[in-house]
């Protein structure tokens, strides 16, 4: 279908510390123990796109999340690695694989991303318009309805819950108005000559901005060039193109010209004008045809192009995973309401070993060798591979990643445990993160703190 | 022709008694026949005439041996892939073109097996050129294909797809005679009741069918299926190794597919691309045509968008612009799909070990199957197909490819050329002698023919004045209007409704057609006739402006056997009045049955003159038309 898919894996983020590591970079956070880029890469293969381009910053990063997709999707998918440098954002990792775009349409996907929205509706969307750029939106996901609920340490998370502001025609089909996150605190500009030339907009802040975009290549690869100050897709190629669409520079037009054949008389010109005025009169216009029409009904040469929207179902799932609240609720999600995100390759091992008068309530996963001791309780949690659990242990609301010794007695409630950490006896942790090979010492009491090793 | 033309035939307004909304007793129909044979006298064609113009196979020969041109095939297909570098790059470890650094990862890759490397991060030495304009890419994974697939040229996974079955071939061909021949024995068998069946609920719902009228339509149809057997015969001859294009093809439904034959649309369902659920409350009298629920569609097909393969991604659009409703009207979608198989036939290679003329008639008739699915072809669409696969057919088997192509897709620019736009102009020039100073013209909805001409008159400094009239749900004519006021024209917008008053101060009426049928009527969007007999009543000469490409031999006397179905939600919600709510909740009744018809037809007594690119004739010249046409045309 002539669509190239980039996949923007990331690498880490300060979002999510203490949860990625420089050796657990973000893209291969487990997920219910399943990398988080599976899930993006699993539905991608769904959809039969089969040829990726995963771009990961950092070299390190690169190589595991490498090494991890050619274990995983070997005959299956044909990917691509590209390496980038760290904080070049979203733009920059673009522009440095630039050159390797080639296809018509490029389909540029956060690594992030949880979603069961087929990529081929945004794809048709965007040929069906022929638009500049399309995005998906999805409504914003209800964060955080745990017990525990999000408090204290997760002020960070909490700031920077991204808040939209969505613009759209009325017939949600165009985008006509973007700010996301830091923009909001300001006055919302709005150009008055697309508000002008549309007449109404629907202001949305439900939605959220998916990080699913169709880009046009030719559109996509000369705002890169052009605006080399452009970090953030998100924040500031995706607003640029819709505060421009109605004076959209000769720049994004230059392609239909260019591929008009070298040998014309003036006669098939005559015909090519006809034949898009008849297809242009067939159809019903859009704001963009009528703005740029002259008074006198002649097709002018303003340039437009357009930014449609793909607005994903609210019965479908649709999260980020930016955050460490997310992650909790992704996790809670996808064992929960969403199993059947869950990939077919990820079907739980041979079970576990429990302890006597062990249980483990529903929506749990447990990952293979994991041990239990005696009279454990586990609610709706994640508990990874090969991990010792001691006895009369409590693990509610929690990600317990692999390799992770728990002792005996244990309470361990909205917590997120990453790999290799030891807990000793009588730990108590409530809402915290631990991060990798972090040792807990017995007895101790946390609560909404954030635990790592100190960097060297 | 005389403009106030005393009433030639029409001593009664022909009010068709066809029950619209109960479902029709069966003893009506014994009563209706004899009242409905005498008033309309259609110059049907008589039989001979018909074969004189129908395919009747002829065209096709019958078993063409492919020339000897294979060996440049392969030296055309290997020179493009020398031209898309990364595309054979992205495909095989066997031509990697990653700069050198990358070179013993490349190596290291054993041609079109598994991928040994990059298990350990060490063996990842390009990853290193991490500076931002030089970053390179580095392949983790790699599809296990198989080893022919790197040397496609047109790259899109469609290949990828169709040549596995290649290794089916030899397992197909073991099919024994006798079970080829027993398999023809059923697929006959099934037609020809099929056909009777047709024709049956056909009669049955129209039931107005004389038997004069039933040869024709049949032999028309028969000729058409001939012409699909004997292609599918010739293809099924040369060997079993048309993998699901033959398949799509073969049971492609018939354009005019009965609907209310439960057997053939189960198999429809089967095979279709679009998911469609049928509507629950299917109105009686148009079972016979297709009614699905509208608005799942789109959704349906907007997932799959990267799993069908086999379609050509301009085919895919413009598809899915017919399904939204975004491109519409005769020669906008006729044009658009011209122009989309032209990039498809671009972009076209012939599979090994099949000739380009039988492939791409295949795969053309597969593209033509999704865009039926989508929304059924128009009659001009279907005109228009004929040309193409006509045009295939007579292709000189001694072409190499690239010539082939450039030659289709040639005659696809003159057809546009010709038969849209130069008659258009043609078509434009004989019609504005008809309009004087003073007149008032009306015109009901948007045809852009009429457009053309208005906007011609007004040009040359005619002074006129334009009723456009208009109806729910589409509101085409305030497109049309607007066009129309911008230029400086004086107008007058009113509904359809309201028609009847308009009328006295109406010196002409101007009409776009959908299609003319070979017994002189017009088929076009629904409100046409209305507007013409209201025209007729009032000594109104009514022209109509139809491209000759229009024509069709049909001979249709009302709008039921053969129409289209809009979304009933259409006309049951009013837009943009929320207020007008009464039939909420009321939809899914048993008892209400929501219709909504695209096309009606207009019978030739209300039309004054048809205007096309060969003139300016009388409704009753149209076969004259079709006959002409065909042999200069389309079997040329």
């Amino acid at each position: 279908m002539d669509f190239q898919v980039v996949v923007l894996a990331g690498g880490n983020s300060k979002n999510l510390t203490p949860l990625v590591s420089k050796e657990l970079p973000k893209p291969l956070l487990p997920v219910a123990n399943c990398p988080v880029l599976n899930y993006v890469l699993h539905q991608l293969e769904q959809s039969n796109l089969k040829d990726l381009i995963v771009v990961v910053e950092g070299e390190d990063a690169a190589l595991l999340v490498g090494a991890w997709i050619s274990g995983t999707f070997i005959d299956r998918l044909h990917v691509e690695i590209a390496a980038v440098p760290e904080d070049i954002g979203t733009a920059g990792a673009l522009r440095a694989i630039s050159h390797h775009l080639t296809a018509k349409d490029i389909l540029v996907v956060s690594g992030d991303l949880v979603s069961d929205v087929p990529p081929g509706a945004l794809a048709a969307t965007h040929r069906r318009h022929d638009a500049a750029v399309t995005t998906m939106l999805c409504s914003i996901p209800v964060s955080g309805p745990l017990e525990s609920g999000s408090s204290g340490g997760k002020d960070k998370a909490k700031k920077l819950g991204r808040y939209n502001i969505i613009g759209l025609d009325p017939s949600k089909q165009f985008l006509l108005h973007i700010a996301t996150g830091a923009e909001i605190e300001k006055d919302a500009r709005i150009s008055k000559r697309i508000l002008h030339a549309v007449g109404q907009m629907e202001m949305r802040s439900d939605l959220m901005d998916a990080h699913m975009y169709a880009f046009k290549r030719s559109v996509l690869q000369e705002v890169l060039d052009v605006k080399d100050t452009f970090q953030s897709l998100k924040e500031d190629v995706l607003p640029y193109l819709v505060r421009s669409q109605l004076k959209s520079e000769a720049l994004l037009n230059r392609t239909p010209q260019g591929e008009e054949n070298s040998t014309e008389k003036v006669s098939s010109q005559n015909n090519q004008a006809f034949i898009s005025r008849i297809l242009a009169n067939a159809s019903t216009p859009s704001f963009h045809g009528i703005y740029s029409e002259n008074p006198d009904g002649s097709s002018s040469t303003r340039k437009t192009h357009k930014c449609c929207v793909y607005i994903a179902s609210s019965s479908s799932y649709c999260v980020r995973l930016n955050s460490i609240q997310a992650f909790m609720d992704i996790n809670r999600d996808v064992t929960g309401d969403a199993d059947h995100l869950l990939s077919p390759n990820n079907i739980i091992g041979p079970s576990p070993k429990l302890g006597t008068k062990t249980t483990v309530g529903p929506n749990c996963r447990l990952g293979e060798g994991s041990e239990m001791g005696d009279k454990c309780q586990v609610k709706r949690s994640i508990i990874g591979r090969h991990c010792r659990i001691g006895s009369h242990v409590k693990v509610v609301n929690s990600v317990v990643m692999n390799h992770v010794t728990i002792g005996d007695g244990c309470i361990i409630q909205g917590s997120v445990i990453c790999s290799n950490v030891q807990l000793q006896e009588r730990v108590e942790l409530k809402d915290c993160q631990v991060g990798a090979g972090f040792v807990v010492t017995a007895g101790s009491e946390y609560k909404a703190e954030s635990l790592a090793k100190k960097e060297k | 022709m005389d403009p106030r033309r005393t009433a030639r035939t029409v001593s009664d307004p022909k009010v068709r008694q066809v029950g619209f909304f109960t479902p029709a007793p069966p003893e009506r129909s014994i009563s209706d026949p004899p009242r409905f044979q005498d008033p309309i006298q259609p110059p049907s064609p008589s039989p001979t005439q018909v074969n004189d113009h129908s395919p009747s196979g002829n065209s096709l020969s019958p078993v063409m041996i492919p020339p000897a041109h294979h060996h440049s095939d392969n030296f055309l297909r290997t020179a493009l892939q020398v031209t898309s570098p990364t595309k054979a790059f992205s495909y095989s470890a066997k031509t990697v073109t990653i700069p050198p650094e990358n070179e013993d990862v490349a190596s290291s890759f054993s041609p079109g097996r598994k991928v040994v490397s990059a298990k350990s991060p060490s063996s990842f030495p390009g990853v290193k050129a991490s500076s931002v304009p030089a970053s390179e890419l580095t392949t983790v994974s790699v599809v296990n294909l198989p080893p022919g697939i790197s040397e496609k040229a047109g790259g899109a996974s469609v290949e990828v797809q169709n040549d596995r079955p290649v290794s089916a071939k030899t397992l197909k061909e073991k099919t024994s005679k006798a079970e080829r021949r027993a398999l023809q024995e059923a697929q006959r068998a099934a037609k020809a009741a099929a056909k009777a069946e047709g024709t049956k609920a056909s009669s049955a719902a129209s039931k107005v069918v004389t038997s004069a009228n039933t040869k024709p339509s049949k032999a028309a149809k028969s000729s058409s299926q001939k012409n699909d057997g004997s292609q599918v015969a010739a293809s099924e001859k040369k060997g079993g190794d048309r993998a699901p294009e033959k398949d799509r093809k073969k049971d492609a439904p018939h354009p005019r597919m009965q609907y209310d034959d439960k057997s053939r649309v189960e198999k429809a369902k089967k095979r279709a691309v679009v998911k469609q659920t049928e509507a629950r409350n299917r109105v009686e009298l148009f079972r016979h045509l297709p009614q699905y629920e509208h608005g799942t569609q789109l959704p349906d097909l907007e997932t799959k968008f990267f799993e069908l393969d086999p379609m050509h991604p301009a085919v895919y659009k413009v598809g899915l612009q017919y399904l939204s409703g975004d491109i519409r009207g005769g020669n906008a979608r006729c044009i658009a799909m011209f122009q989309a198989f032209k990039e498809a036939i671009k972009d076209y290679s012939t599979p090994p070990e099949k000739t380009l003329i039988r492939d791409l008639t295949a795969r053309i008739s597969s593209y033509v199957s999704f865009l039926i699915e989508c929304r059924p072809l128009s009659i001009s669409m279907g005109n228009a197909i004929k040309f193409l696969k006509n045009r295939i057919a007579k292709l000189p088997l001694a072409l190499s490819e690239s010539e082939a192509k450039s030659t289709l897709m040639l005659d696809i620019d003159r057809f546009i050329n010709e038969k849209i736009i130069l008659s258009e102009k043609v078509i434009v020039k004989h019609a504005v002698t008809k309009i004087q100073d003073g007149d008032v013209l009306l015109t009901y909805g948007a045809s852009s023919v009429v457009e053309m001409i208005l906007l011609h008159a007004h040009e040359l400094g005619k002074h006129f004045h334009v009723v456009v009239v208009d109806s729910r749900p589409k509101l085409e004519g305030q497109l049309l209007l607007r066009r129309l006021v911008r230029k400086g024209l004086s107008c007058t917008y009113t509904h359809v409704n309201a028609v009847s008053c308009i009328m006295q101060d109406v010196t002409r009426v101007f009409l776009g057609a959908s299609s003319v049928l070979s017994n002189g009527t017009v088929y076009s969007r629904v409100g046409t006739a209305c507007v013409a007999m209201v025209a007729h009543a009032f000594r109104v000469p009514v022209l109509v402006c139809c491209e000759a490409y229009k024509f069709h031999e049909r001979v249709q006397l009302d709008s039921i056997c053969f129409n289209e179905l809009g979304n009933p939600d259409a006309i049951s919600k009013v837009q943009g009045r929320e207020e007008i709510n009464y039939l909420d909740g009321l939809v899914n009744q048993e008892n209400l049955q929501l219709l909504n018809l695209i096309y009606d037809a207009t019978p030739s007594d209300y039309v004054s003159m048809i205007i096309t690119d060969y003139g300016m004739i009388p409704p009753t010249s149209v076969p004259v038309i079709v006959r002409e046409y065909r042999r200069d045309h389309l079997w040329s």
